[in-house]
């Protein structure tokens, strides 16, 4: 359930459009920032207070990465792999995170504590390799300073 | 040079400082000219778009209605994801008000009434840095009801990308912006007359507008002789991949790409001799290391030399790399990208990216060669959108310009069956 505070975010968000389908990403981006995850439940809700179909509303949440539709670990690591970051070292990079974390690309460790991700460009290439933990970017890194990163997360 | 689009002033993205070196002079200046003047001095600049078609700004801008029943909307396209590129981000972090200042007399001279400024979801940080900028630029009326006491008022409002390559194309961003799946729309109608909720729409890159106020404080007349002369004006060339001091570099148009490799970037650790060059993110064609001189970041020398600006990202590869893992992976991401409209592009991404990591894995067959090119030529202008050309030139340049690699890596019994 959206909070109160958020619908009325909402409700100000939508003014900013021509029609309230507009609002759909805004919107999921609110709902995610809530819940951590975007569930079925939540979609449904979504797609009721915008007048959207579930159906466009999982569509949407599907086609883009950064929208997740199941829960995630309490710290997502995102390591670029992409040519600038790879020239620069970044299997080293992922080597030292599934070392630390315990999983693969794609998969969240048993404690819920890592969700780990391989990612396409974060445009960030002048400080790879770089891995990302939700909006913050960690650059020119070395496996020994990202085991000391992981290490420094409680 | 001295350095218009990312000066070197401290704190310059705080409006008071922006204001202390003449920010929003522009605006003021843009004000007192009619809509059409100000269309007319970006058209005369010669400014070309930094978003990687390097079409001319002040053309794009006449293809607007000048009456329209219908609302006019802008879109600063900032959802630079091109491999490669890091551009966008230093403007948000850097000069947030330059962006905020152009896209305002942008709007004066089309005559538009909202803009929206789409930002990838990845720089959640810079987005913010950006939020904060306009948010003091509307409260000194810059921005919002009445423009400094004029009678022209326009909205400028953010809004997040979630995570998809193909937005930063402009059909797809307008279908994103109205909260669809972002597929690219069949053209024509050109977005000017068909664009956001079918109203007359003009997509214009971030670093695009930002040369605006430039243009508009200076006069075109000034800012046509910066760099090369049919593409002129200051541009952001990232450097990255193997170069002692990657970074963004502002520099004239036609800069020499030695020169951007060895003396912006620092040149190529241990002195290495440069194999390849992508001179302007992962979809320009790759140009050999002995190729690239004399050559210079601008639309025609790129052009003479079998590549393109693109969004001027270079990556710079030196003797040691494994190219045929550079394209499985630039192949990799034009698969992972494909929206999946188009059969070629939805298809063809995918096959290519599977016979390259034969390749990687040593087992790829001669006529897999002449397979891969086919597949590209296939995908090559058979696609609504770019995208599908994105994918199709570097695996075509690679094979025109490295076949060597390819052949090297080719299964021994394989080499036996074929020969």
């Amino acid at each position: 359930m959206l909070t109160q505070e958020n619908l009325n975010r909402i409700e100000e968000i939508r003014k900013r459009y021509a029609t309230s389908q507009a609002a759909l990403l805004p919107v999921l981006w609110i709902a995610q920032e809530q819940e951590g995850w975007i569930s079925e439940e939540m979609m449904r809700e979504v797609g009721k207070l915008l007048d959207l179909p579930y159906g466009h509303v999982l569509g949407v949440v599907s086609f883009y990465t950064m929208f997740h539709s199941e829960p995630l670990g309490k710290y997502h690591i995102e390591v670029c792999t992409n040519v600038s970051c790879m020239l620069r070292g970044s299997d080293g990079i992922l080597k030292a995170i599934e070392h630390h974390c315990g999983v693969k690309p794609g998969e969240t460790s048993a404690d819920r504590k890592w969700t780990v991700s391989e990612v396409e460009c974060m445009g960030a290439c002048g400080g790879a390799p770089m891995l990302a933990i939700g909006e913050e970017y960690y650059e020119g890194l070395t496996p020994e300073s990202t085991e000391k990163l992981l290490g420094s997360l409680k | 040079m001295e350095r218009y689009i990312l000066p070197d002033i401290p704190d310059y993205s705080a409006i008071d400082v922006y204001e202390q070196h003449g920010g929003y002079g522009a605006l003021k200046k843009a004000l007192g000219m009619k809509p059409e003047e100000v269309t007319d001095e970006v058209k005369k600049s010669s400014l070309r778009g930094r978003g990687g078609a390097c079409f001319p700004t002040g053309l794009k801008w006449t293809f607007m209605p000048k009456q329209s029943t219908k609302a006019k909307y802008l879109c600063v396209n900032g959802d630079e994801s091109e491999p490669g590129t890091f551009k966008d981000r230093q403007i948000l972090e850097l000069n947030p008000h330059a962006l905020i200042e152009g896209t305002v007399i942008a709007c004066y001279a089309m005559g538009i009434t909202t803009a929206y400024i789409y930002l990838r979801g990845e720089y959640g940080k810079w987005i913010r840095m950006l939020q904060k900028a306009l948010d003091a630029a509307y409260a000194k009326g810059y921005v919002g009801e009445k423009i400094l006491g004029s009678g022209f008022s326009t909205n400028v409002y953010l809004h997040k990308g979630a995570g998809a390559y193909i937005c930063g194309e402009e059909s797809a961003l307008m279908n994103s912006l109205e909260g669809q799946r972002g597929y690219p729309r069949v053209k024509p109608p050109f977005p000017a007359q068909f664009g956001v909720w079918g109203c007359p729409t003009t997509i214009n890159n971030v670093e695009t507008i930002c040369n605006v106020p430039l243009i508009i404080n200076k006069g075109w007349e000034w800012y046509s002789k910066i760099g090369a002369a049919k593409h002129p004006g200051p541009i952001l060339v990232g450097v990255s991949g193997h170069v002692n001091k990657p970074g963004v570099f502002e520099v004239p148009t036609g800069e020499l790409l030695t020169d951007l490799i060895d003396k912006c970037a620092g040149g190529v650790p241990g002195d290495k001799k440069i194999k390849a060059v992508i001179p302007g993110g992962s979809s320009t064609m790759i140009l050999r290391g002995e190729a690239i001189e004399g050559v210079r970041m601008d639309a025609d020398s790129l052009k003479a030399a079998g590549s393109s600006v693109g969004t001027a990202g270079m990556i710079v590869m030196d003797e040691t790399t494994d190219l045929i893992r550079v394209i499985s992976r630039i192949s990799k991401f034009y698969y992972h990208e494909s929206c999946g409209q188009c059969t070629p592009c939805r298809e063809g991404t995918g096959w290519i990216w599977k016979i390259l990591k034969r390749f990687e894995l040593g087992e790829g067959q001669m006529k897999d060669i002449d397979l891969l090119m086919d597949i590209a030529n296939s995908i090559e202008g058979n696609t609504i959108c770019a995208l599908g050309d994105a994918a199709a030139w570097p695996v075509q340049s690679m094979i025109r310009r490295f076949r060597d690699e390819f052949e090297k890596r080719v299964k021994p019994a394989a080499v036996a069956v074929a020969s």
